[in-house]
């Protein structure tokens, strides 16, 4: 560490962390570029910007994951080279990343013990214990983490960094496999962090969320700094509209009349495919022609399991447990499914639903060799296959850096829109798509929010999974829940409200007077 | 210090060609190490190995003869490769292939051509049987992984010596040639048994043909089928495959039986063209040095035509190496294993850019 002396003679006091000029490049793409941010001690700072912004790539700096290529990183006022994670923890910055990191076999303790320097376990018992009187930071220190929900192993997370006694803590993503009820209690949580002096690096696209809890937002676009802004004197709407450097056109909802039964589950139940996997029960479902059904959930409850069950990848036990169109389908594969005009969407864009390696036309042969003019006869038509591509590109407008580009080449928001580009020109009957702009940029995900839309105006059936309930609300007629590989029957979306569906998430049936009775695992204050 | 590999979005494509032309330079350079250490002069080595064979017609054909199966087994090999199966086991495919091909051979020994059991239907039968045989022994390793779950490269690998002492017994037993004095092997193949050559009196016989033809229709099928389509893609991406709606099972049993099919081809154009009769070994390791030659050819049938005529060099090489040099054959295969070991190398430096990293202390 570099041990220049501070430099005390301002009056107010250096910011906690300043970053000056940093630039990370990767071979050619600039990832960060001449990047300035400052964090005061007991400030909650939001750092904001769209899927490939640049902010992972800082926190990593910050955090010591990477190093910078030019420019800066000042400690207390002090310039500091931060060469690896350990360096950073050593100074007091901790992080929370969004993909948490633990052993599902081993208890809460356990994992937590693993990257703490050796101490009895009684005392880490107690320790642990500590942080839940200070913090409502609730554990149970003894549970297994398989036996856990995303929001209690986030908290482990949490827990391990602030046994370290962090300065600074940063957070990548925390709320995106929360409910709303979990989300409040995080945020209680780090209210109390934030009273302590503490300060937060707040990292999400969740604008409310941002609103809720961060003193300034920093925003990022194409690895610059484009703005720093009060959250609280900015709606959610402003703040996307910086993040994206444009206007987010609003999409409209059609007004298309609702038809006949098109696509349904009947008592459809599988057994786990894996050890940590779920198993569905009892999956009831039934989609009309012009209608859009959403099944909301948090991350881990079933939902590629139902996707699979759905799509044919997976076969039901019972034919008449999935129909088409009113006929049995649940022996049907995929292939069979999608020739009787359905067609699906997966989560995973990367290695699921696209071959990476692969250019768009034999990506395009992917979901469609079964149903469309690309193959005769065994004999693949590269021709056609080639045309029917440029025409997804085209009418989805699919960004390409050249004419028939390998998939891994195109950034997310471009690659989700050719596969999904890829099924709705087919004008499918159904579409199941799963996830539909998990990690897509505002603009991309408008975009495909309006084909959604536009399919079911057309007389189609949908059927959207997804986490994001601004998503779900914005898209669906109607909802239903998923946890633990039950489905709730679904209700009109406006005769619902988020807090009601959150607690369903949660695997609460709510009471219907307005009760403030939360049965999963409260984190109440003791 | 720290070595850091950075994938390449775009690997040029030049790479993919420089890349194995790199390797073989790597690899002669250490071979040429390894002879000097020997006390021989690697140049004089390099002449021996690598260019005298190329000056006159005996050896030319010696080296189509010798490419023939090579290219054959590798062509198969892709099949499997390319959809991340791994069938280790062509050399045991190979010999049942042999084997089967022969069994008809003796069977018919000594009929009459015109009589009820001669006749010209022998030949194709046997190259359909070495087929079959070939087919038939890659599928057990294939449906043991399909049905069971079982390592497929640990079981192709070990049936390679089951296969080998299975014909080392037929040949020492049942199947010894009476008159032989003894000797271990069978009788000589009938003329009705044997490859016809290409030309008169010379050792190129006609399975180099069926092998240009079976490398063409292979690269037909990785480009222009959905065949070719699917196990590209099981390869590539097995849960894009699936959603795609391929059946990764029965992709497994067809791409072994295919690359199994076509060792099995090679054993009995081998038995039948070239050695004319079952000894116990009919093979100098033709299916494991089809694993360098798939390598070093991409995993396409192209690119495997032209390293299978670079691995048959080493072979008739190393047999003027072991005459004029005294260098032993064991020389030929580390060379071999040093080649398969740098086309790898190449492999990575392709897909990856490589960086070495300072550590910066904190």
């Amino acid at each position: 560490m570099a041990s220049l002396p501070g430099s005390p003679s301002v009056r107010t006091p250096a910011p906690l962390v300043a970053i000056r000029g940093l630039s990370k490049s990767f071979g050619p793409v600039h990832a960060n570029r001449n990047i300035d941010l400052d964090v005061l001690a007991g400030e909650n700072h939001a750092l904001l910007g769209e899927n490939g912004a640049g902010k992972s790539t800082l926190v990593k700096m910050l955090y010591g994951l990477l190093q910078p290529s030019a420019g800066e990183i000042l400690w207390q006022g002090r310039p500091v080279v931060l060469g690896s994670p350990e360096a950073a923890r050593a100074l007091g910055i901790g992080m929370v990343f969004q993909h948490f990191s633990l052993f599902e076999n081993l208890t809460v303790s356990e994992n937590i013990a693993l990257v703490l320097p050796p101490e009895r376990q009684s005392r880490l018992d107690a320790r642990i214990g500590g942080l839940s009187e200070r913090y409502g930071l609730k554990l149970e220190p003894a549970r297994p983490v398989w036996s856990l929900s995303a929001g209690e192993r986030q908290r482990i997370e949490i827990a391990r960094v602030l046994l370290q006694d962090p300065k600074l803590m940063i957070l990548d993503e925390p709320t995106s496999v929360l409910t709303p009820q979990e989300s409040e209690s995080l945020f209680a949580i780090l209210d109390r962090l934030k009273a302590e002096g503490r300060a937060l690096l707040y990292i999400s696209h969740r604008l409310d969320d941002v609103r809720r809890l961060c003193d300034r937002a920093t925003v990022l676009r194409a690895g610059r700094v484009v703005g720093t802004c009060d959250p609280r004197a900015e709606t959610a709407r402003s703040m996307a509209a910086q993040m994206v450097g444009a206007q987010i056109a609003e999409v409209s909802s059609r007004g298309g009349a609702v038809g006949a039964e098109r696509f349904a589950a009947d008592d459809l139940s599988l057994p786990a495919p894996g050890l940590h996997a779920t198993a569905l029960r009892g999956i009831h479902l039934s989609v009309r022609g012009g209608e859009v059904l959403g099944i909301a959930g948090v991350a881990g409850n079933g939902q590629d399991e139902l996707f699979a069950a759905l799509s044919g990848e997976r076969l039901a036990s019972d034919a008449g447990a999935i129909r088409i169109d009113g006929r049995p389908a649940g022996r049907d594969g995929i292939t069979a499914r999608r020739r009787r005009g359905a067609a699906f969407v997966p989560e995973e864009r990367n290695g699921h639903a696209a071959v990476p390696g692969f250019a768009l036309s034999d990506n395009l042969v992917l979901s469609r060799h079964a149903t469309g003019e690309v193959s005769r006869g065994g004999f693949l038509r590269g021709a056609a296959a080639r045309a029917i591509a440029r025409e997804v590109v085209e009418t989805f407008d699919v960004r390409a850096g050249a004419p028939d580009p390998a998939a891994r080449t195109l950034s997310g928001g471009n690659l989700q829109k050719f596969v999904v580009g890829r099924e709705i020109l087919r004008e499918p009957g159904v579409l199941v798509i799963n996830q539909p702009t998990w990690g897509v940029d505002a603009l991309a995900g408008a975009a495909i929010h309006q084909a959604i839309l536009d399919l079911a105006g057309r007389g189609s059936a949908v059927v959207v999974i997804s986490q994001d309930l601004d998503e779900l609300f914005r898209l669906c007629d109607r909802l239903c829940v998923i946890h633990d590989g039950t489905l709730s029957p679904a209700t009109a979306t406006a005769e619902t409200d988020r807090d009601d569906v959150g607690l369903r998430m949660a695997g609460t049936v709510p009471s219907p007077p307005a009760g403030t009775e939360v049965a999963s695992a409260p984190v109440h204050a003791h | 210090m720290r070595i850091e590999l950075q994938p390449r979005l775009n690997p040029p494509r030049w790479l993919g060609f420089a890349a194995p032309v790199a390797a073989v330079a790597v690899a002669l350079l250490i071979g040429g190490v390894i002879v000097a250490n020997l006390g021989k002069s690697p140049l004089d080595a390099f002449l021996v190995y690598f260019v005298d064979p190329l000056t006159q017609d005996w050896s030319l054909e010696a080296l189509a003869v010798k490419a023939s199966p090579l290219v054959l087994i590798a062509t198969g090999l892709c099949f499997c490769f390319r959809a991340n199966l791994w069938n280790i086991g062509a050399e045991g495919q190979f010999v049942a292939g042999g084997a089967c091909g022969g069994a008809l051979a003796l069977a018919t020994h000594g009929a009459d051509h015109a009589g009820p059991l001669g006749g010209s239907w022998i030949l194709p039968a046997m190259l359909l049987l070495g087929i079959l045989g070939g087919a038939a022994y890659a599928l057990i390793p294939a449906v043991l992984r399909v049905a069971l779950g079982v390592n497929e490269i640990l079981s192709s690998l070990m049936l390679v010596y089951v296969a080998g002492l299975g014909l080392d017994y037929l040949v020492r037993g049942p199947w010894r040639d009476p008159a032989g004095f003894n000797f271990p092997v069978s009788v000589n193949f009938d003329p009705d048994a044997t490859l016809p050559t290409l030309i008169d009196g010379a050792s190129l016989h006609a399975g180099v043909l069926v092998t240009l033809l079976v490398v063409v229709g292979a690269a037909l099928v990785f480009s222009r089928t959905m065949f070719g389509y699917e196990i590209r893609c099981v390869g590539a991406a097995p849960r894009a495959a699936r959603f795609a709606g391929f059946d990764e099972k029965r992709l497994t049993l067809l791409v072994f039986a295919l690359s199994g099919g076509l060792a099995g081809l090679a054993g009995v154009m081998e038995v039948s063209g070239q050695i004319g009769q079952l000894q116990p070994s009919i093979s100098p390791g033709y299916g494991f040095t089809a694993i360098i030659v798939a390598y070093l050819g991409r995993l396409q049938p192209m690119g495997v035509l032209v390293a299978g005529l670079v691995l048959a060099l080493t072979y008739v090489g190393g047999e003027g190496a072991q005459i004029a040099l005294k260098l032993p054959l064991d020389v030929t295969k580390a060379f071999q294993g040093i080649l398969l070991v740098c086309v790898l190398g190449a492999d990575v430096v392709t897909r990856y850019r490589v960086r070495i990293v300072g550590r910066v202390m904190a």
